[in-house]
């Protein structure tokens, strides 16, 4: 682990390390995305997906662990290169005028704690069923989860709502920056593909904010009823 | 044309600072910036005032002494020069111009809009160089270099050291200025005996001095008076990786 310690101590290794870190979150967040779009297919779809993943509680837990090894991996080397960072200028400028310096890549650490405490209302709300015990506990006709009850009858609630819509400003911003920035952190820099590499981070940023927030959106429109009648 | 100047002037690297306003009239499109401060300072001087103390030396772009932020921007506005190349033709009659000097920790104020920039110097010495014995100069033809590999280590080599890519970065992060030194050696033959080893050694050096780390803002690349790409920060970021995990 000498090269882990190596990396850990230099702001060029911090920044592979919140790079690794960030694509492996940042592969989960899309994917998540499209797993979450599932409920659109009614609640058969998205109860059988999420009935497929119990089931392979090998493959659940590897990728929760990994998940959690980056996050921390993450947050760790975030805060320590900020501080390096903020230490790097002990005077401000009376005048500073970026000229290509995006407000995404200003607030990458600012964004990232409010993701990080965003993160832990989520996994209270949806995945140990703390905030809304009884939209947790629900149980569809065979017998599964009834993740679709769960996550209809919580958005039902304007405020769960509008947090979760709040909360994908800050990922939008955040992946606008990071999605281009770890190819660059990689070292993958060649004008042959920069178009592609600098258009990457707003383009699934946005996509990842327009899947997700139209959840609860829809939720609020009532285009996602439930009780479903007819099945 | 009449400006409005608010200039930092500081006594010394101990002393707190401060912006003093001055009105400069008769200012000629076709000065330079530091013609300009020049012509300040001599009406500064027949007041029996202390001059504004500022750094040049070629006042062609080349040496990479003039060290100003005007207006938020180091060398000031537009893309691809120095603050002496940069022309009072950019600012209009009236304007109000902020002058600061560069911002960052290992680039103390030595007075007024001077900074020592001596920490580029410690990064340099850790690495920036080749090492070979003296003797006989051998016959250039001898190594081949292909000509692309030629154009970009010429490319980076053409960082004149200024440090306006610290200050404009805010993380005040020297990741342009030494992927451009540690580009220009490591794609040339003679660079290779010591490419990771030299990676790795100005990294901490730069480290060392403290300053801050790359956060891919760009932000160097536009105010780089040899524009100067971020493509070599990729690169040091590559060299440096494999030096760490290939080459400890
Ligand atoms: C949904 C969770 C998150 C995802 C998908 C994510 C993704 C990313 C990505 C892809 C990067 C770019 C890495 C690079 O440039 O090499 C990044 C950078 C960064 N992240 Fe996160 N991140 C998340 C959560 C957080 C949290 C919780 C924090 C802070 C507490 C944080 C703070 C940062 C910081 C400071 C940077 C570096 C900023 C920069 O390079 O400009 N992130 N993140
Ligand atoms: S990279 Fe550009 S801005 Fe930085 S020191 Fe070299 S010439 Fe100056
Ligand atoms: S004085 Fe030499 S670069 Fe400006």
């Amino acid at each position: 682990m000498t090269w882990f310690r190596a990396l850990f101590r230099s702001t060029v290794g911090l920044k592979w390390l919140m790079g690794t870190s960030g694509l492996v979150l940042s592969g989960f967040v899309v994917v998540h995305m499209f797993g979450n779009l599932q409920i659109y297919l009614g609640p058969d779809a998205i109860n059988a997906y999420a009935e497929s993943l119990r089931k392979m509680p090998l493959l659940l837990w590897a990728a929760r662990i990994v998940l959690l090894a980056a996050f921390l991996l993450h947050v760790l080397s975030a805060v320590r290169i900020t501080q390096l960072n903020r230490a790097a200028r002990p005077t401000p400028y009376e005048l500073w005028s970026p000229q290509v310096t995006t407000y995404a890549a200003r607030t990458m650490f600012m964004g990232g704690v409010i993701l990080a405490g965003f993160i832990v209302y989520h996994l209270a709300h949806f995945t140990f069923g703390l905030t809304h015990p009884d939209h947790f506990k629900l149980h569809d006709a065979k017998g599964r989860h009834d993740v679709y009850a769960m996550v209809v009858l919580g958005f039902r609630q304007p405020l769960v709502s509008l947090s979760y819509l709040l909360a994908m400003v800050p990922l939008l911003l955040h992946l606008q920056h990071g999605v281009s920035s770890f190819f660059q952190t990689f070292g993958l820099n060649h004008p042959r593909y920069n178009r592609i590499i600098r258009a990457l981070g707003p383009i699934v940023s946005l996509i990842v904010f327009l899947g997700n927030c139209s959840i609860p959106l829809a939720v609020l429109a009532g285009l996602i009823p439930y009780p479903v009648v007819g099945k | 044309m009449r400006l409005t100047l608010r200039i930092w002037r500081q006594k010394d690297a101990n002393s707190p600072g401060g912006f003093v306003t001055y009105v400069k009239d008769h200012v000629v499109p076709d000065m330079s910036f530091l013609e300009m401060l020049d012509a300040l300072n001599r009406e500064i001087v027949e007041r029996g005032e202390e001059p504004v103390a500022f750094e040049s030396d070629c006042r062609e772009g080349i040496c990479g002494s003039c060290s100003l932020v005007i207006n938020g921007i180091p060398h000031g506005p537009g893309r691809g020069k120095a603050s002496c190349q940069l022309y009072m033709r950019h600012f209009r009659d009236g304007d109000t111009i902020t002058v600061e000097p560069f911002r960052a920790k290992p680039f103390p104020v030595l007075r007024d809009l001077i900074v020592d920039r001596s920490a580029f110097d410690r990064i340099m010495q850790a690495g920036g160089f080749i090492s070979v014995n003296t003797g006989g100069a051998p016959e250039a033809n001898t190594i081949p270099v292909p000509k692309q590999d030629q154009e970009m280590a010429m490319d980076a080599a053409a960082c004149i050291g200024c440090g306006a890519c610290v200050a404009a970065c805010k993380n005040a992060s020297a990741m342009l200025f030494v992927a451009a030194k540690v580009s220009h050696l490591g794609l040339l033959p003679q660079g290779q005996p010591e490419r990771y080893r030299r990676v790795r050694n100005m990294v901490a050096q730069m480290d060392q001095e403290g300053f801050g780390g790359c956060t891919n803002t760009f932000e160097c690349e536009a105010v780089c008076p040899k524009q100067i790409s971020v493509r070599f920060i990729a690169r040091l970021n590559r060299d440096y990786f494999r030096a760490t995990l290939l080459e400890p």
